[in-house]
């Protein structure tokens, strides 16, 4: 089978985007995650939060690294496989992009060498602000890219010039595009449960090895109280967002809903395999009215189907139906977490119960695969376009041959299966070592007692401690 | 009044531009020279001299890209698909280079030797990539309409494959300058011998692409060697002249932080030369500043960001450089 250049372009941006986005949803959430450690420790003075601040920022070191290697890539990205695009939306996306760079990432990379190499040279206070500008920058960065994305789904505020260039009228309009809000909001959560949950799953892994560890207990309590909280308000606004998609992208809705014929009174398929070709979902497990009941909140509203659009406007209902179920199946699951979690916390045996605590560390990969699940559904949602409605990803493409792409894509795979392999790797080495030593991934060497190091006086490894 | 939006940007695109060349330059340069470290402990305090800020360095780069992307659209559009492979080697060596800083210690003993190969590779390679890049924009792209119109190895000539060596041999004298800084004892000594070999490279490299880029084309010889353009532009090099001899005393003096400066001085004195040869072209031979930029609403509203943020950004970075100021020591650092 022949692939052309465009797809061979598609598949490389959904292979570096992918990998990329599991390091900043990683790293927004254990930035605040971070933030709200310190704080902790800075307002109680309790060691605990100190250890786990010190624990999760050398993880966060990693996931950031990688994160920041990964994002570099894709800014270039857009210009050599995507030139007809960047020359077409520069004017309007382009500065987005550069407030992203210029008031999130430098902020980032600017107080990042402070919160990780400079406790002892400014001082806590200092040092929790470093710590609070970083966590500021991630969500920030969060801001603007969602902002660019969400144009591409529902362009607002623009005009068309003489060569073809999407131009601004109106920057308001630009930035809050219709279906910017909800994608935001999201995407936001999103990025909270994912962290939640893998800091939940280390403390399970932790308590199911030792029951009395203070440090396991405070990050699985932590962490359940978010899959708790968080869970419930990610499924309404995950809702709000299928209706803001419903009304401005209605052919990525009838995909996800596996909707060939637009109805009335529709029903939910809960399982399917929409065929393309024939035009059907077939193997249909459905429930009759909830469809229309869930898009429309009405019994007998009309919900529409792929026919209502032409074959070459269509999105892939095959990838885009199971891609939301995984999405919203994970979503669930976590709510059914969250939930017990409040049932054992009421029965005082949260920390008791080693089955709970399995169930728990199983989940703990789950927020990437939902994120990227969700990811897969809004973009593959998004064709046969760059510009929903405007720009056709066959026409975005730049002028460069198919066996160019094609090694670039081969060195892309290779290269990222290593490296990130390795940091995933090395992330996991750290977390599986205990948080209740005070060189947390080192584990050859001799642990400190917990509790002994004087906080204030905390210094590296390498400088013996007065407490020793 | 009508400010020229296009030629301010210009200028702060190259500005930001120059603070990467430098700042990620001396990173670079550490990388290239690790192999002439003489033990562990060395390689270690190289790392632990830039691990606090090479993050923010390489940020310059993302807002050249970003920035070129948002003000330069049809520049951006041009460049990346002619200058593809090489872009694609430059990122390839980053992604190498920037995990290490993290991988390098999480690595056992043993294994370490294999994070300082990929640092020293990955640092070569982005070196000697952006340095090709240079050379093929110099040299000229071929554009038709609005898009890139050559074939996938334009960008290779002997003159680019020269200009990304001249880069690489630059790079390794800001980072030996940088470790003279930074370090002291025989570990100084050692990069204080070397930078003045480098120096010596640095310096002919410097003429020959002197010499060579006007044979390129009779426009940028006109503006070096005839009158009366050449009372503008002789001021250069005889500048390069001057800041080579404070160099050179300076490297053989006890000056710690001198050498670096003077290094820094040269790389901002050359690179004005190359924007006299360039201006005002940002795809040479064919598109102007003015052809490639988007139009003033978007200039305008970046602008207007920039103009708060980019003094925000240098505050906070000097800052950060002030906190981790001083000697680097064996045994820094927070892993």
């Amino acid at each position: 089978m022949e692939f052309s250049a465009v797809d061979l372009a598609r598949f490389q941006f959904a292979f570096t985007v992918s990998f990329h986005i599991i390091f900043p949803s990683f790293t927004i959430g254990l930035a605040s995650f971070l933030m709200v450690l310190e704080g902790l420790w800075l307002a109680s003075g309790r060691d605990v939060y100190l250890r786990l601040f010190k624990y999760w920022m050398k993880i966060f070191a990693v996931a950031f690294g990688m994160g920041v290697v990964s994002g570099i890539v894709m800014t270039y990205q857009f210009g050599t496989n995507w030139s007809v695009f960047s020359d077409k939306t520069g004017p309007v996306l382009g500065p987005l992009m550069g407030y992203e760079v210029l008031s999130a990432f430098f902020l980032e990379a600017g107080f990042l060498g402070i919160m990780l190499f400079g406790l002892t040279r400014v001082g806590p206070r200092l040092h929790f602000a470093a710590t609070c500008m970083v966590a500021f920058g991630t969500a920030l960065s969060g801001f603007w890219i969602l902002s660019v994305n969400s144009w591409m789904q529902t362009p607002a505020g623009f005009s068309i010039n003489e060569v073809g260039q999407f131009v601004p009228e109106n920057w308001f309009e630009i930035v809050f595009n219709p279906s910017f809000p909800y994608r935001f909001v999201h995407m936001m959560l999103a990025a909270y449960l994912t962290t939640a949950f893998v800091v939940g799953a280390v403390g399970a892994w932790h308590l199911l090895k030792d029951r009395s560890s203070d440090a396991a207990r405070v990050m699985f309590s932590m962490a359940m109280w978010m899959a708790a909280l968080v869970t419930p308000l990610q499924i309404v606004a995950g809702d709000m967002h299928g209706l803001n998609t419903l009304e401005h992208q209605p052919a990525k809705i009838a995909a996800m809903e596996g909707h060939f014929e637009g109805e009335e009174g529709a029903p939910l398929i809960l399982f399917g395999v929409p065929d393309m070709e024939a035009g059907e979902t077939r193997y249909q497990v459905a429930i009759p009215k909830l469809g229309s009941l869930i898009l429309t909140h009405s019994l007998d509203g009309r919900v529409p189907g792929l026919n209502d659009f032409p074959p070459e406007d269509r999105p892939n209902a095959t990838i885009v139906f199971f891609s939301f179920r995984v999405m919203v199946g994970i979503g669930f699951a976590m709510l059914g977490i969250g939930l017990l979690s409040l049932y054992l916390r009421a029965k005082g045996r949260l920390y008791d119960t080693p089955l709970f605590h399995k169930l728990a560390l199983a989940m703990g990969p789950t927020g990437f695969i939902a994120v990227l699940a969700g990811w897969i559904t809004t973009e593959v949602g998004r064709q046969p376009f760059t510009v929903y409605g405007l720009l056709r990803t066959s026409d975005s493409i730049s002028p460069v041959d198919a066996p160019a792409v094609a090694t670039s894509l081969l060195v892309f795979i290779v290269v990222y299966f290593i490296v990130f392999g390795i940091g995933t790797f090395y992330m996991l080495r750290s977390m599986a070592a205990p948080p209740d030593s005070g060189d947390a991934d080192l584990g050859g060497e001799p642990t400190r007692a917990a509790g002994v190091t004087p906080a204030f006086a905390y210094r590296d490894k390498t400088t013996p401690s007065p407490a020793e | 009044m009508d400010l020229d939006l296009p030629l301010i940007w210009a200028l702060l695109i190259a500005a930001a531009v120059f603070l990467y060349v430098v700042l990620d330059g001396f990173d670079l340069g550490l990388g290239i020279l690790f192999p002439t470290a003489r033990s562990a402990t060395e390689r270690d305090v190289m790392m632990n001299s830039v691990a606090p800020v090479w993050d923010g360095n390489e940020t310059w780069l993302v807002l050249g890209g970003g920035g070129l992307y948002a003000v330069f659209p049809l520049a951006y559009a041009i460049l990346m698909p002619a200058l593809y492979a090489p872009i694609f080697a430059m990122l390839f060596g980053l992604v190498f280079r920037g995990v290490v800083f993290e991988f390098r210690f999480k690595s056992s003993e043993q294994r370490r030797w294999i994070w300082d190969i990929a640092f020293f590779l990955g640092s070569l390679t982005a070196a000697l990539a952006q340095g090709v890049i240079l050379g093929a924009i110099v040299q000229g792209i071929a554009v038709e309409g609005r898009a890139y119109a050559g074939g996938w190895l334009d960008w290779l000539t002997p003159f680019s494959v020269m200009t990304g060596v001249a880069v690489v041999i630059g790079y390794a004298l800001l980072g030996a300058t940088w470790l003279v800084w930074k370090c002291e004892g025989p570990m100084q000594d050692h990069f204080r011998g070397l930078a003045l070999t480098l120096m010596f490279a640095m310096l002919a490299m410097i003429g020959i692409v002197s010499l060579w880029t006007p044979a390129l084309d009779p426009a940028i010889a006109a503006r070096w060697f005839e009158m009366p353009q050449i009372l503008y532009t002789a001021p250069v090099p005889l500048m390069v002249l001057g800041l080579a001899v404070v160099l050179f005393r300076s490297l053989n003096g006890t000056r710690d932080a001198l050498p670096f400066l003077a290094s820094l001085a040269l790389f901002l004195v050359t690179f004005a030369g190359l924007g006299i040869s360039l201006y005002p072209n940002i795809v040479p031979p064919t598109i102007t500043i003015w052809e490639a930029a988007a139009p003033d609403s978007s200039l305008a509203f970046l602008l207007a960001g920039a103009a708060v943020l980019i003094p925000m950004i240098l505050a906070y970075s000097a800052y950060a450089y002030w906190i981790f100021r001083g000697k680097v020591r064996p045994g820094e650092g927070y892993h």
